[in-house]
């Protein structure tokens, strides 16, 4: 397995956060990370980062504890695109983009990370916007100029906190689109939280489903959106059927009152 | 969707036909911004000239040039330029650098457009310390000690400037290291030293009284060469450490938690950075007295010229910061000759409201 972690436990004082955590993926697979509002997804993802420390339990990449290797190196590894990118002092979406090569650059940018860079922007079709800034773009886009900025990392994995969760339908399915073709092209593994459960049925490969911190169900889509599970996890009476893309759910009724 | 987005080494071959207008782009931009720095710099060292040339006894250009060529005539004009106009002139440019450097890196670590020098206390830190040793020590010694004793002045300012900043940076780690919370603690701790400031104002006797009122005004009274030569050193290697982390403060700006994946070690960098910028902040502001506003615009003219990437932004703010400084010091020598205005009314003066122009006219909102 590519990515493992076990064991992982985390939170602050004795407010547990997550419990027990264990997971084990391959590249090339789309895992995503569902379940209620304050489950944990997001500390999981930060810890499969290493934007969180490891308080107990261990994640290991490619047979390698974490820990053990330099942040500079795993920046090559793995990337991670957060929910919400602050736009501070914005910087142009090429400059953006060759952040990304960070990790690779020590002063001087050089013609094959610009080739890099080119082949990622006219990839994601944002070719034209190479010399806008970030806050001069709509939300769909600047979404993609983040992704472009990981992949720029060449990484293994790539970690993306709620990619859609800003996005107008259309642009929702070309997240995912990409994300789901960097995953069979590419053979990178892909770790994303989602809110929208139909879209992850559809576009996961795995799904880990959590509830107050703890991995309550795991595996195919199928499998784990459930009736059953979505009553005792999310507190929802739901109908759920097979449909040509993924699963149909239509949420009945919230059970508590 | 076309090809495979990751690439082994041997895909860049095949790209590097289709790369020629992305890195056409990003080298044409990248002359741009240089021939700006070119330009700025030209600017400055004509500014200096004039500066150099222009006060209450004139120097003519013809002159000037003989004394740069070796071919010295007037000696009282020699006097001037060397021992008066020129320390000075190089002491507005090393404090424009400083404070400008301490403006940018500081905007930058708490990504907040507000920070500078004084948000986060390190000038009313110096300011108390400054105060402390000139009411502490005319009323002790009964002697003005301004002058006499300028060294003691800038080490308390410095002293008191560290502590400032190292009060506000372990409060704001003891909550958490949210930039807010810096923030904050940077205004409750600036208030806290104001109040002693003010404190040791109203108890000290007129002479002090004098003192300290000129010193918190700023000027370039006090430059000497000695200064300079104890400053020079200091700002060349700061200037150099700071020129090292422009693209972890690219990183950081881009967010804390995408600095941390893309292998900046954050924590370290933001101590390295601060106490670096401290260093450099609170030094020039012991030999000058408090200037404001060079540290929070420069930078913010410097974005609007080149942009947020720091490999240029940070030149660029040492030029604007130099330029600006040197500006309002050679106005306040000459507005009112012989008579000399503290030039840090004059940056105040014409900063606001420049500043504000700025606001209302530039296209881009950084702060929303």
């Amino acid at each position: 397995m590519f990515l493992n972690i076990k064991g992982l436990t985390f939170g602050y004082r004795s407010n547990l956060i997550l419990r027990d955590i264990h997971m084990s993926l391959n590249q090339g697979e789309v895992a995503s990370i569902v379940g209620p509002n304050g489950a944990g997804k997001t500390t999981l993802l930060k810890s499969m980062a290493s934007i969180l420390p490891l308080q107990k339990g261990s994640v290991s990449i490619a047979g390698k504890d974490v820990r053990s290797i330099k942040s500079a190196d795993l920046a090559k590894m793995q990337a991670y695109v957060p929910q919400q990118a602050p736009l501070g002092f914005p910087l142009t979406v090429m400059e953006t983009v060759m952040l990304g090569r960070k990790p690779y650059i020590r002063w001087g940018v050089r013609t094959h990370d610009l080739a890099i860079v080119e082949s990622l922007l006219s990839e994601l079709h944002l070719n034209q916007y190479a010399e806008r800034y970030m806050d001069e773009l709509s939300g769909g886009e600047r979404q993609k100029v983040l992704i472009a900025r990981a992949l720029a990392q060449q990484p293994h994995m790539l970690l993306l906190d709620e990619p859609t969760s800003a996005l107008d339908i259309r642009h929702q399915l070309e997240v995912l689109e990409i994300v789901r073709n960097l995953a069979k092209r590419s053979g990178i593994l892909v770790v994303l939280i989602l809110h929208d459960l139909e879209l992850a049925a559809r576009y996961s490969d795995v799904v880990y489903m959590l509830k107050d911190g703890a991995v309550f169900a795991s595996g195919k889509p199928q499998e784990v959106f459930t009736a059953a599970n979505m009553e005792k996890v999310y507190g929802v009476r739901m109908e759920i059927e097979a449909a040509t893309y993924g699963l149909k759910m239509t949420a009945v009724e919230s059970l508590y009152r | 969707m076309g090809s495979s987005v990751r690439f082994k080494d041997t895909a860049s071959q095949e790209l590097s036909s289709t790369a020629e207008p992305m890195s056409h782009l990003y080298r044409s931009s990248s002359i741009r911004k240089l021939s700006l720095l070119v330009l700025l710099l030209v600017l400055l060292l004509l500014v200096t000239g004039a500066a150099i040339m222009k006060g209450s006894a004139n120097v003519p250009a013809g002159e000037l040039f003989a004394m740069i060529t070796g071919g010295a005539t007037d000696e009282m004009n020699v006097y001037i330029v060397r021992e008066v106009r020129l320390p000075r002139i190089v002491m507005a440019v090393v404090s424009g650098i400083a404070l400008a450097s301490a403006g940018a890196i500081m905007q930058a670590l708490l990504r907040n457009p507000l920070a500078d020098p004084f948000t986060l206390g390190v000038s009313s830190g110096a300011s108390f310390g400054a105060a402390l040793a000139i009411v502490a020590g005319a009323s002790a010694f009964g002697i003005n000690l301004a002058h006499s004793n300028q060294w003691l002045i800038a080490f308390n300012a410095f002293v008191f400037g560290c502590l400032a900043v190292g009060i506000v940076y372990g409060v704001s780690r003891m909550k958490s290291s949210s930039t807010t919370v810096l923030l904050l603690a940077g205004v409750a701790i600036g208030q806290l030293f104001s109040a002693g400031v003010s404190a040791l104002k109203y108890f000290s006797n007129n002479e002090a009284l004098k003192d300290l009122t000129i010193w918190l005004m700023g000027g370039f009274w006090g430059a000497k060469w000695e200064v300079l030569y104890f400053l020079l050193p200091l700002l060349a290697v700061s200037l150099v450490v700071l020129m090292r982390y422009a693209w972890n403060l690219n990183a950081l700006v881009s967010g804390e938690e995408v600095a941390q994946t893309l292998g900046v070690k954050v924590k370290r960098m933001r101590l390295i950075c601060l106490l670096v910028v401290t260093l450099i902040a609170s030094t020039t502001i012991a030999f000058t007295g408090i200037i404001g506003f060079i540290g929070l615009v420069a930078p913010h003219i410097s974005r609007m010229l080149i942009g947020t990437d720091y490999r240029y932004l940070l030149p660029c703010s040492w030029l604007i910061g130099a330029l600006l400084l040197l500006l309002s010091d050679t106005a306040a020598r000459l507005v009112l000759s012989p008579i000399e205005i503290p030039v840090g009314i004059v940056t105040s003066f014409f900063g606001a409201p420049f500043f504000v122009y700025l606001l209302i006219k530039k296209s881009k909102e950084y702060w929303t």
